[in-house]
């Protein structure tokens, strides 16, 4: 299920890239707002659930799924590198299970880390609250990695669906529109961290239990159907 | 021995068709797909390569399909004509990467650049590559698992004449070796030095097939136009006309100029300044009128 090749080729891929440049602007933008947070406002639970819910959990890590997600393929697919994995005695879902790992590993590595880093900094983790917010991060970084996956599978332009869904959908109508928020990964990861916090300290509109069943659907769901489309993956010519 | 067998293929996109009800089949030995641009022949080597699934028809290799295949990879050798080729690596690590894939390792990969002639780069990145470069590392990435087909979207595009003659050279030794060798072009002399047998498709339909000699004739026996000035044009139509290697002469006065029709192609070269000569005529401009390729093919089709 898991090839080394096929993943020492996407992670090269992914960093190599000057797209990767925002994998790197990105926490370190959430780390220097924790430090100005703290500096200015002192330690306070409240402040800091709003920081890590409003940016690195709301913005910073679909940003970085999408990144690594569609980044993952989508470039490899653009310019017909993808040949070269395709005509090979390998099975097409191996190909997009190994990429997934890749793309999951970078996106908790570069949002996951900063979210715990910031929510140190901002209330040294007081109420669970660092913790709470690096579990959802971690948690929304598998269903992100999987389904703009699958959209650098399926689409050319899968960088701006992704960010119209990671900027538009999950930061701003999963902010303001209440019925939008069951169908958003950041509510679902949401859930899992009101679990781990203190009481109050971070809420979510989804139960837990539909939390973690729709987490779990969207991924592996994403994910077999990512592997399908590479196997009919038409890579016609220049004609 | 492996052979693919194309049976009643048809390719289409929306509505265009882009390869029309074609049958062949190619075995061991170097094949050429001869057929102007846009004519399918990409489409063609993509379906045998199994990228693209035919709408109606089958392709095999040893019959089984290729499309939804992947077991098939073991056999087949890949150079696509895209340059996309993970341009960060060097391009021992691209070769590694692809034997990896094929469930060998270092040894075979460089085995492989060492056929292509590629050793003394291997470790620079592939962005560095010249075209002929790049060209070369493909080649070796397509026979790392030493394939027993081996299929080229225009490998010589772009190619210098001695990198050309270089790769001319590794295929006829794949063909020699018995290995099922099918590389497509656009270029007709091409071809001809390299293909012992030759498929042509124009316009997605196979127009021709057979050994490179019997397509020349079918080229060279068609009627040739020549545009023809010289410093007696009447004199010099008179001698002409004379012989039957010519059809017919107009004296086309807007132009200044003759254009002939000659329908045995060989003797009418060696007539026409035999002639000339004799009657003391200075010959200014000798071109061939109807000498574009895709004028060549549309014969061909029409035979």
């Amino acid at each position: 299920m898991y090839d080394p090749t096929v993943a020492r080729l996407t992670y090269r891929a992914l960093l190599g890239r000057r797209r990767a440049a925002i994998l790197f602007v990105l926490p370190a933008l959430l780390v220097i707002i924790a430090v100005a947070v703290r500096a200015f406002a002192g330690s306070d639970d409240q402040v800091a659930s709003d920081v890590l819910g409003g940016f690195a959990i709301a913005t910073m890590v679909p940003l970085i799924g999408v990144i690594a997600g569609t980044g993952a393929i989508g470039p490899e697919i653009d310019d017909g590198s993808i040949v070269y994995l395709l005509a090979k005695p390998v099975k097409r879902p191996t190909i997009i299970f190994t990429k997934l790992i890749v793309a999951i590993a970078v996106t908790m590595v570069f949002s996951a880390l900063p979210t715990l880093i910031a929510g140190l900094i901002l209330n040294g983790n007081g109420q669970q609250i660092a913790v709470a917010y690096t579990i959802a991060a971690l948690v929304a970084s598998i269903a992100y990695s999987a389904l703009f996956l699958l959209l650098g599978t399926v689409s050319r332009h899968a960088v701006v669906f992704g960010l119209v869904y990671a900027l538009v959908w999950e930061a701003l109508f999963g902010t303001l529109v209440p019925g939008a928020r069951t169908l958003s990964v950041q509510q679902w990861s949401l859930a899992v961290a009101e679990k781990v916090g203190g009481a109050g300290a971070i809420t979510s509109d989804v139960g837990l239990p539909t939390a973690t069943v729709l987490l779990a659907a969207v991924t592996v769901v994403a994910t077999w159907y990512a592997g399908q489309k590479l196997r009919t993956l038409k890579l016609a010519g220049e004609e | 021995m492996t052979t693919i067998e194309i049976d009643h293929t048809s390719r289409w996109f929306g509505n265009v068709v882009a390869v029309n009800d074609v049958s062949m089949t190619v075995g061991p030995g170097v094949t050429g797909l001869l057929g102007p641009n846009g004519a399918g022949k990409s489409t063609l080597i993509n379906m045998m390569a199994g990228f693209l699934a035919p709408s109606t028809g089958a392709v095999s290799l040893d019959g089984r399909a290729i499309w939804r295949n992947e077991a098939a990879y073991k056999e087949i050798g890949i150079v696509p004509e895209r340059e996309g080729m993970y341009d960060f690596l060097t391009g021992r690590e691209f070769v590694v990467a692809n034997a990896e894939l094929q469930g060998l390792g270092d040894a075979e990969a460089q085995k492989a650049l060492a056929t292509v002639e590629m050793e003394y780069a291997q470790d620079r990145k592939i962005s560095t590559y010249s075209k002929g470069m790049r060209q070369r590392v493909k080649m070796a990435s397509a026979l790392v698992h030493e394939p027993s087909v081996l299929l080229l979207d225009e490998p010589f595009n772009g190619m210098d004449p001695r990198q050309r003659m270089q790769l001319m050279e590794l295929l006829r030794q794949m063909g020699a070796q018995g290995r099922t060798v099918l590389f497509s072009s656009h270029i007709l002399e091409e071809v001809e030095q390299l293909a012992s047998h030759i498929e042509v498709i124009v316009a997605g339909r196979h127009a021709a097939s057979g050994d490179f000699r019997r397509i020349r004739r079918l080229m060279t026996d068609r009627p040739h136009r020549y545009l023809v000035r010289s410093s007696d044009d009447r004199a010099l139509a008179a001698a002409l006309i004379a012989d039957p290697s010519t059809a017919g002469i107009e004296v086309d006065l807007g132009e200044r100029a003759l254009r002939i029709q000659a329908v045995d192609f060989g003797r009418f070269t060696e007539l026409l300044p035999k002639v000339a000569c004799e009657h003391g005529i200075r010959l200014l401009t000798v071109s061939p009128s109807d000498e574009s390729l895709e004028s060549v093919f549309s014969y061909l089709v029409a035979a």
